[in-house]
């Protein structure tokens, strides 16, 4: 479906200024939208990156300042209305107007949903609110926890996917005593395979972290309102100076749900990223959008980026399908893993060795690629990356032997 | 402040006073230089912020390290003078710098 001409002088608002929400409105202006442009933001700061928090900001190796996407000036010179700890309460999509908690109303032509997603915590009821306990989401969770991260304080990470496996590294590095427990049997099982979960292991093994795997947690037990211990489902008690939850986030789909729009593990889009709404679009880690015969949601800064544009197209009344590319990466000391395609619903696993302990993993379902994981292997993920986009799929015999060429296998 | 010049592709000279200890990435995105996408933000994790080094000041700038020489060997009209520019940080000796954006990133 061909999205009808807007009005190059409508009035677009913009819900959450994340990665997505932040590249929407920078990309109406690229294209010459002249309309009013508002991007609502809940917390403080101009809009920033998250990526590094649980990286290099973390580590105390760049600055605040060095996050944000632009100077403030940007907003000002480019005419988007910046409203930073604003928040919307309410959509009316009768009146076509967005509600903030100061009692003020804005009014939209185009409605962009970005509001991305919250850190699940970790229940009240098992100690989730005592003091020194922490999520990485944002900047100010960050900021809360980084003073505690000094030589020798134990840390206590609960989950260990990607994020957890970060806070993981970087309080290793500085000198903590980092313990890791995983309620599944192995780290990074929802996301990665067997193979990517041993050399996450080895690698944190060997920086010392206490990585427990099929360790749930029971409670958190704290005294005067701190936390001190964790109690573990098997008995096990773990003292503890703070603990940071992993575990995942949650799409923040309640504003768009309680205006009506359809939900579907987040905020439901079609190919043009357009909700049930037709006025309305959503992009980033808060939107689902067909995938193949269903529908899947990407928590990904390449995801916000791409689908943000897409949007930004769609209303400057250019061709807007969205094509996800999905693409990932972490870094973990030394180790740079570097992930092209989606792994989901694979069932055999081809190994690649590469130079200096790199190596890298591909996934298949039969005999088409679906994903890869590079470690260290950056040539590995670009031709990958360019393989799965393109949907080729060289044989298992050709890509772990490690005389074949890689360049060779794009031509 | 170092003062830098980038050569967007249609030509335009943006010059920038780049602070020291940043990438010379941040300085074009800061300044909204065109052509530079930077989508994993400096993490040597996407090639998106190619450019090319000005011949007179490739041996101060340097070679690209392992795994961004890697990376750029797939980017779009690779050269001899090619870098990430995420990877190149700002110091006082690059005052004078000058590099030209690539017909595209990809």
């Amino acid at each position: 479906m061909r999205d009808e001409l807007i009005d190059p002088h409508a009035r677009i608002v913009v819900i959450g200024a994340g990665q997505a929400g932040f590249t929407a409105c920078a990309k109406l202006r690229d294209l010459g939208h002249q309309g009013p442009v508002t991007l609502i933001g809940e917390e403080a700061h101009p809009p920033y990156q998250r990526p590094p928090l649980s990286k290099g900001y973390l580590l105390g190796e760049i600055t605040e300042g060095r996050l944000y996407f632009r100077p403030l000036s940007f907003y000002e010179e480019r005419s988007i209305d910046l409203r930073l700890s604003a928040t919307a309460t309410a959509i009316d999509r009768d009146g076509k107007a967005v509600a903030l908690t100061d009692g003020a109303t804005i009014a939209y032509d185009r409605l962009i949903l970005t509001t991305g997603a919250r850190p699940r915590t970790l229940p009240t009821d098992i100690g989730g609110d005592l003091d020194g306990v922490f999520c990485v989401r944002s900047l100010a969770d960050i900021n809360a926890m980084v003073e505690r991260f000094r030589l020798d304080q134990r840390v206590l990470i609960v989950g260990g996917g990607y994020i957890g496996l970060e806070a993981a590294a970087v309080a290793a590095k500085l000198g903590l005593k980092v313990t890791v427990i995983e309620a599944a049997p192995r780290i990074l099982q929802r996301v990665a395979c067997p193979e990517t979960s041993a050399y996450f292991r080895h690698l944190h093994g060997q920086r010392g972290v206490t990585l427990l795997e099929g360790a749930a947690l029971e409670a958190l037990e704290g005294e005067d309102g701190r936390v001190r211990y964790a109690r573990l489902v098997d008995g096990s008690v773990i003292p503890v100076d703070f603990v940071i939850a992993g575990v995942g986030v949650i799409p923040n789909v309640e504003l768009a749900e309680a205006a009506g729009l359809s939900i579907d593990n987040g905020i439901a889009v079609d190919e043009n990223c357009r909700t049930s709404d037709p006025h309305i679009y959503a992009a980033g880690d808060c939107a689902s959008f067909p995938w193949s015969s269903g529908r899947i949601r990407l928590e990904s800064v390449g995801n916000a980026i791409e689908q943000a544009e897409a949007v930004a197209r769609s209303l400057t009344g250019m061709p807007s399908r969205y094509d996800a590319k999905p693409w990932f990466w972490s870094d973990q000391y030394d180790v740079k893993l570097q992930i092209a395609g989606l792994s989901a619903g694979y069932d055999n696993v081809v190994t690649r060795l590469g130079a200096a302990g790199s190596v890298s993993y591909w996934y298949y379902r039969g005999e088409q690629l679906l994903a890869v994981d590079a470690m260290n292997e950056p040539r590995v993920y670009m031709v990958a990356k360019r393989l799965i986009e393109a949907g080729r799929s060289p044989s298992a015999e050709i890509v772990s032997d490690p005389a074949t060429d890689l360049k060779s296998l794009l031509l | 402040m170092p003062k830098i010049s980038i050569v967007a592709k249609d030509g335009t000279v943006f010059e920038i006073h780049a602070e020291p200890g940043t990438s010379l990435m941040e300085n074009a995105v800061r300044n909204s230089v065109p052509g530079i996408e930077a989508e994993c933000g400096g993490a040597c994790a996407c090639a998106t912020c190619h450019v090319y080094v000005d011949e007179a000041w490739q041996e101060e700038v340097g070679s690209p390290g392992a795994i961004e020489a890697d990376m750029l060997d797939f980017a779009y009209d690779i050269r001899p003078s090619s870098r990430l520019s995420c990877q190149i940080k700002i110091v006082d000796a690059l005052d004078g710098l000058i590099v030209r954006m690539p017909e595209r990133q990809s």
